[in-house]
């Protein structure tokens, strides 16, 4: 039976593993998941069955749509997963979970020369120090072809169909009868004999009147990172211009923590500082092209307010201070009046060009366009109307809006479980211990690597926490992980059987109640949108959007707030809450955007709750609590986690305890004197 | 720049149930209108909410008329640039037109295998079951980095 709207067909499966999400993360474990799963038929005494949905189309879904122009984390043979996770630890401040960064180090390379051999073209250096793009027939990573590095971290690519490629590899191997596109995942279902267990998830299709019922065994919660929770700094066309993907609107976070899954971290965020208004990267030219940022006067901030990281020991003592800081020294020049800021292109293009022969400088120019053209297409649209050739004309930085991810430079997420072989710890050593509830684990290691604190619930990417600067690579490489791990799971709880704690036709009525309170009071007023029985998804946006942006710092108080502000807009997203019961779907795109508002509602809550908690500014240039401006070491090196209970509508934020796994001194030594 | 559709290209995907640029929009943005109801232009498609659209240019490289092109956010920037892809199979090219008229062409490589020629598993060993547990993936291609165990410094 067909369904209609209003009236949707109810489609019931069962399966052993559910992976929602087709990004990044959740291509890398499609295709590790396979030979694994085929391995353990003998202990399960039958295959395992897996299915993939996505709210889009793999080809181009989730972060890398576009493109990207560099891998952002690729060890090599040179440099040891501990730098790495020293790397990872310095730019967050502090607080990371070493475990787990130190695992994706040793991981991440090997996921990379997958996609090399799939097709990516990587960049490579030849003997003579020259680059050469990708297509070129020099020798593959894995056999020691040298990468064009554009930091120490970063890897030059070809890479405007990265996503296209990496997911041709991961629907082959999973099999598209095991993929189903089009269906965006609203919540997650707990197990009716276990709270602490996932049992199932409702979404529905955005291309026909379908609810979808899943139940399984494990699930992998892989749908990304949160953007548009913050006012963005264009309002009119511009405000699809993001810097992070629109489209990811929080489902993780909202999803993980119905669920009662455990987060760490939520009052992390990231602020890039990009070029304006199209937010292109900056890496290259930083990196790559050696360009400078100078205030309105030439001079370069980083230099003028060094003393400034002085003010935060012993972070901004290191060798690269961490990103934040940097935006903390571009912040003092905007605030007092010596904006814009530049980015010299001219200067460094110049530069680049008394040393090159003239076949060179056209490769080198090519560079600069194709490192937008291949990931932020937008940027040469705003550079094309405005005139703007690099090597005539500077470019304008600036710091855009607020975003929530855990898988680039931002560590907000889910706590997760890391490997047992790295020294983690196995208890909890916080003097506060006595406040952490007490059905979740100790330690940081429960058995199954990526598991939440909710059994059965895994995550990766931008879906675990405490870790960051993973980026595309290590974000397919920790999908692998949890593939393992999935399996491990399933095999081991094989006699289980997953019963849902509501009944369906409750969760159906949930999910499509946007489309009753539209069909119920359209007729009641003549215009469509003004009606005082529903809210559009779009005004619930723009409410949302509003508070967050002048109480939980967001760009209209310069990234600043203090708890009298925090604990208003709490008030008031208490109320957006209330109201969200009274969203309107007039059709199944606006049932969409419905649910990825409420999923933004939630994940924002998290965010202020999470900065409420934390007595301190733990990252100066991302957000400033002005009542507390400082980092408090000895108070606050340790992680805020949170978990929300969906029946009270509350949070409880606790402290758990910050280990090092590796010595951060290192980092320090260089710059100390 | 939120894309738009040239009314005299767009043939609908010659009425097939899912045209190419609504199946890849990952913002659901892409419509295609079959009877002119919501745009006066049956059978058409358009994007039928410019202000969420990324510019991910993902609708555009895929249409195969060439149909869609963007315009730049009009909030945003002075009119009359073009920046237009051509995408092949193992290259794209971009055409560049700036508001003074100033064009500059580039071509780059995406692809050095042929698309859909990717064969997952072929040539690859099977999972060892008893290491699943272990750390590192069913197959090692020189990537996995084994770490110096001195800097574990809780681990005896
Ligand atoms: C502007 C930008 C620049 C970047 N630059 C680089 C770079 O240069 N180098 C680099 O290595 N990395 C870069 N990254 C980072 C990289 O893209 C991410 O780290 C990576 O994509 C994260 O993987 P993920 O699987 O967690 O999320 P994503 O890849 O974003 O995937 C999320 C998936 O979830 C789906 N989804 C969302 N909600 C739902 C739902 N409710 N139901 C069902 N499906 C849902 C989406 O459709 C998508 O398929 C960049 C990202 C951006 C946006
Ligand atoms: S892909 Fe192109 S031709 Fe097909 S419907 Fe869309 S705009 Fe029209
Ligand atoms: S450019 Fe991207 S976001 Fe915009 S309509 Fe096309 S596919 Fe959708």
């Amino acid at each position: 039976m067909a369904g209609e709207f209003g009236k949707p067909e109810v489609v019931q499966e069962e399966v052993d593993i559910l992976i929602i999400g087709g990004g990044m993360a959740a291509c890398g474990t499609a295709y590790e998941i396979g030979p694994w799963a085929k391995q353990a038929e003998k202990a399960m005494g039958r295959p395992i069955k897996v299915k993939l949905v996505d709210k889009a189309a793999m080809d181009r879904s989730g972060a890398v749509a576009q493109g990207l122009s560099a891998i952002n984390t690729y060890i090599g043979s040179e440099q040891d997963p501990a730098d790495y996770a020293r790397m990872v630890s310095n730019d967050l401040m502090g607080i990371t979970r070493d475990d787990l960064a130190y695992d994706l180090g040793r991981h991440v390379d090997e996921s990379v020369h997958l996609f090399e051999e799939w097709g990516l073209p990587i960049w490579k250096t030849d003997a003579n120090g020259e680059r050469h793009d990708g297509s070129k027939g020099m020798p593959a990573l894995k056999d020691g072809g040298k990468p064009v590095r554009s930091g120490k971290w970063q890897i030059m690519i070809n890479g405007e169909s990265y996503k296209w490629i990496v997911a041709e590899a991961a629907k082959k191997a999973l099999g598209m009868e095991n993929i189903e596109e089009r269906i965006f995942i609203v919540k997650l279902i707990n197990d009716k004999n276990d709270k602490n267990r996932i049992a199932g998830a409702i979404g529905f299709s955005v291309r026909d009147h379908k609810v979808m019922v899943y139940k399984f065994k494990a699930c992998l919660l892989v749908a990304g990172g949160c953007v548009n929770i913050f006012r963005p700094r264009s309002v009119g066309e511009g405000t699809g211009r993001a810097w992070y993907p629109v489209w990811n609107a929080g489902s993780t976070y909202a999803m993980a923590a119905e669920a009662g899954a455990e987060l760490t971290m939520m009052e992390n965020r990231f602020v890039p500082a990009r070029f304006k208004d199209g937010y292109g990267p900056v890496g290259a030219w930083f990196l790559l092209f050696k360009a400078q940022a100078t205030n309105a006067f030439g001079e370069t901030y980083m230099t003028k307010n060094k003393e400034m990281l002085n003010d935060y020991p012993p972070y901004g003592q290191a060798a690269v201070p961490a990103s934040c800081l940097r935006n903390h020294l571009m912040l003092k020049e905007m605030k007092e009046g010596r904006g814009p800021i530049w980015m010299d292109t001219v200067t460094a293009l110049g530069k680049l060009k008394e040393t090159l022969s003239p076949r060179e400088v056209k490769h080198l120019e090519a560079e600069a366009w194709e490192d937008f053209l291949d990931m932020c297409v937008g940027q040469c649209g705003i550079w094309v109307g405005e005139n703007i050739e690099p090597e005539k004309k500077n470019s304008e930085l600036m710091p855009t809006e607020p975003y929530l991810l855990g898988s680039h430079s931002g560590c907000c997420g889910i706590w997760a479980s890391g490997p047992e072989d790295v020294g983690a710890p196995t208890d909890e050593g916080h003097a506060d211990k006595a406040k952490i509830p007490s059905h979740l684990p100790k330690g940081w290691s429960w058995g199954y690597r990526g598991m939440t604190t909710v059994a059965g619930l895994f995550t990766a990417g931008d879906g675990v926490g405490a870790s960051g600067h993973k980026f595309s690579s290590g974000s397919h490489a920790e999908g692998r992980m949890c593939a393992k791990s999935m399996v491990k799971f399933v095999v081991d709880n094989k006699d289980h059987k997953p019963e849902l704690d509501t009944d369906v036709a409750t969760l159906v009525a949930e999910i499509y109640k946007p489309v009753m309170n539209y069909m119920e009071h359209r007729n009641y007023s003549t215009a469509i949108d003004v009606n005082p029985h529903y809210i559009t998804p779009k005004m619930l946006q723009f409410r949302l959007q509003k508070i967050m942006d002048e109480y939980v710092a967001g760009v209209a108080t310069y990234y600043t707030t203090n708890e009298h502000m925090l604990k208003l807009a709490q008030d008031k997203l208490d109320m957006l809450k209330e109201d969200a019961e009274k969203m309107r779907a007039k059709d199944l795109h606006e049932l969409l955007r419905a649910w990825e508002n409420y999923h933004r509602i939630l994940t924002a809550e998290a965010h202020l709750q999470h900065i409420l908690f934390r007595q301190e500014s733990r990252y100066p240039g991302f957000y400033y609590r002005a009542d507390k401006n400082f980092v408090d070491e000895e108070n606050w090196k340790c992680f805020v986690n949170s978990i929300y209970d969906k029946t009270t509508k509350k949070w409880n934020c606790f402290k758990r305890a910050h280990v090092d796994i590796v010595d951060k001194s290192k980092l320090f030594k260089a710059a100390a004197h | 720049m939120p894309t738009f559709v040239r009314t005299d290209k767009c043939d609908g995907c010659k009425g097939q149930d899912k045209t190419a640029c609504m199946y890849i929009c990952p913002h659901d943005l892409m419509k295609l209108d079959k009877d002119g109801s919501e745009t006066g232009h049956a059978m058409k498609a358009w994007n039928q909410e410019p202000e969420q659209c990324w510019e991910c240019y993902s609708c555009v490289k895929i249409c195969p008329q060439q149909a869609i092109e963007a315009r730049h956010y009009a909030d945003i920037v002075p009119l009359g640039g073009s920046v237009q892809p051509l995408r092949g199979s193992d290259s794209i090219m971009w055409t560049i037109k700036f508001r003074n008229g100033t064009l500059k062409r580039f071509k780059f490589p995406i692809r050095t295998t042929p698309e859909g020629s990717i064969d997952p598993y072929g040539g690859k060993p099977a999972a060892d079951y008893a290491k699943i547990s272990a750390s590192g993936f069913f197959v090692q291609h020189n990537g996995y980095r084994v770490g110096n165990p001195a800097e574990l410094i809780r681990k005896k």
